[in-house]
């Protein structure tokens, strides 16, 4: 039996006295691509953030890879890890954001080699030259002078996607990493995501694009209210979901 | 023009030949500018060309021989020194202490951050002047001898207050607590300008609090932290002169001590001024260069330097226009996995 990359057990989370997560059961095997759809607040994007431990869960147990997000098991009791032991934790984790959150004051190329220059102490020049290899994987070999404001939201945004490779990661979060982009500039991002997925890569997609998630996906997962709804085979939720909030959330996007 | 042509075309509109335009006229700008010019000539001839009776005697009415007599001799250019010296020594000891407040202030614990508080409303709330009299008179009135050792325990090694906190000393520790509250207040605005999506990103990479804070926040906050740091130097040269009242021995206090001796005092404050402008000059323009090196993947194009906007006016050359965004490539010869 192999080990789940990611097991959600009855994970919980609250901001102040607003309950987001009630309570997610969810895994994602080795090399599946899992896509997470529902309405703006229904809890996507804070479930993601849990996996990498950027959010701290109230309740429930969550784990990557066999190994507890945040924590360490010693008898009956849980022990908070320090924060050098979460960092490691999160440099076997890649995300890409919404929003990019590229470094404006570091040119592409040591966007790209920060991570394994700083955290796997990597030396700068076989960081560089990963570095370009990624960089021409993600179609753009003839910006890595460039600072990120030069760039076109698709190319800021393949960028984060090579710098999260960089780290070699062993699983892929995408925080609906194609919102804020124009609508012609959505294709070379999901080109870039799609290889990726081919090339074996586990991945855990929260977005809005329903053709991405049929095509690429292995599973999909509906959540609202801060509950998974509905999961299973994209081409079947899609095409005949089980729920009736399932069903009103497609009828809107689709 | 490429309108087709037909029945339906109107006929076809050219220029009606060269035209001579003409700018608009601004008389205002014209009459401002006159005002100003007599202004401008009215200062240099008080300045330089008018002459006033004194006891009797009709000399030049600010005695520009006098200032240049005194603007190079060895009392001064000592002064001048202590000066720099104690503004450098504030600011140093300031932005660093400004830092560790700044950061203590932004730390969850409570403890940390109140004590910082605490620290920078003490600080900010006492006038400098006083704070200066304090370290200079208050301390030795308070604690005649420090002590080295543990707290509550055994002494190592004890000292006289009188002979460790010099004029010098108390002057730069008064200075420098002061500017520590102030550096703390632009610093925080500083890290707290920069978006969370940075710590983020930073923090999904594996990076460390420290490195995040050092590699990633701190560069970045900069931007914001320099044009008000490049104003407490400015403002802290000048107010290295307030030490003349613990008998400091700075730039002001030299010039102040000569015309005590010779009362020569309109001159020697002229002296005094001269530096001072002087040397805020050659702040001013560090302080753009270190504006502009921090400004790097803020703004597609740099600002011109003074010196490129010259030649640019010299030369009538204009700035080539940066394209606004580069054309996005779609992914040229990307290779498919199979």
């Amino acid at each position: 039996m192999t080990v789940p990359m990611v097991e959600a057990l009855q994970v919980r989370k609250s901001f102040g006295r607003l309950e987001v997560l009630k309570g997610i059961d969810l895994t994602v095997d080795p090399g599946e691509v899992l896509c997470l759809i529902g309405p703006s607040g229904s809890g996507k994007s804070t479930f993601l953030r849990c996996i990498n431990h950027l959010e701290k869960i109230d309740g429930g147990e969550l784990s990557v890879d066999g190994e507890l997000v945040g924590y360490r098991r010693s008898g009956d009791k849980l022990y908070e890890l320090r924060d050098r032991e979460v960092c490691g934790k999160r440099a076997e984790i890649g995300m890409v954001f919404q929003r990019f959150n590229l470094f404006p004051h570091m040119s592409v190329l040591d966007n790209v080699t920060s991570g394994p220059v700083r955290v796997q102490k990597e030396s700068s020049t076989t960081a560089n030259e990963r570095a370009r290899h990624l960089l021409e994987r993600v179609g753009l070999a003839d910006k890595v002078a460039a600072y990120p404001n030069q760039l076109s939201g698709g190319q800021q945004q393949r960028v984060a996607i090579a710098r999260a490779l960089a780290m070699s990661p062993k699983l892929m979060l995408f925080d609906e990493p194609t919102s804020a982009l124009d609508p012609e500039l959505v294709g070379e991002v999901l080109d870039v995501m799609r290889g990726l997925a081919e090339d074996g890569m586990t991945m855990i997609v929260v977005t809005h694009e329903m053709g991405f998630a049929r095509e690429v996906g292995d599973t999909m997962v509906f959540m609202d209210g801060g509950v998974v709804v509905e999961s299973g085979d994209p081409k079947v939720v899609l095409t005949s979901p089980q729920h009736e909030r399932t069903r009103a959330f497609l009828s809107k996007v689709l | 023009m490429t309108v087709p042509t037909g029945p339906s075309t109107p006929p076809e509109r050219k220029p009606s030949g060269p035209h001579k335009t003409v700018p608009v006229r601004h008389p205002g700008r014209w009459a401002a500018s006159g005002v100003i010019l007599v202004l401008v000539a009215m200062l240099v001839n008080t300045l330089f060309f008018s002459g006033v009776v004194r006891g009797g005697v009709e000399e030049g009415r600010f005695q520009w021989p006098i200032v240049w007599k005194y603007l190079f001799v060895t009392p001064v250019l000592k002064g001048i020194v202590v000066t720099l010296e104690l503004t450098v020594v504030a600011m140093v000891v300031g932005i660093v202490l400004g830092v560790v407040l700044a950061v203590m202030r932004l730390s969850p614990n409570r403890l940390l951050s109140g004590s910082a508080w605490i620290y920078i409303w003490f600080f900010r709330g006492t006038p400098v002047l006083v704070q200066l009299t304090f370290w200079y008179v208050g301390i030795t009135y308070l604690y005649p001898t420090l002590t080295l050792g543990i707290p509550f325990g055994p002494a190592f090694y004890t000292v006289n207050a009188n002979s460790l906190v010099t004029t010098f000393i108390a002057a730069a520790l008064g200075l420098s607590l002061n500017e520590g509250a102030y550096m703390a207040e632009i610093v925080r605005a500083g890290i707290i300008s920069v978006d969370e999506g940075q710590t983020e990103a930073a923090q999904s990479l594996g990076m460390r609090k420290s490195q995040t804070l050092r590699r990633i926040v701190i560069p970045q906050a900069m931007r914001i932290i320099i044009p008000p740091t490049g104003n407490e130097t400015i403002s802290m040269l000048k107010t290295t002169s307030l030490v003349i009242v613990i008998a400091g021995a700075d730039l002001f206090a030299a010039t102040q001590n000569i015309s005590n001796a010779n009362y020569q005092i309109v001159p020697l404050l002229l002296v005094a001024s001269l530096w001072y402008l002087f040397f805020t000059s050659v702040l001013t323009i560090g302080q753009f260069y270190v504006e502009r090196h921090y400004a790097r993947g803020s703004s597609r194009a740099l600002p011109p330097t003074p010196l490129q906007r010259l030649r640019q006016d010299l030369f009538r050359i204009r700035p080539q226009p940066v394209p606004a965004v580069v054309e996005p490539t779609w992914l040229p010869g990307r290779e498919r996995a199979p």
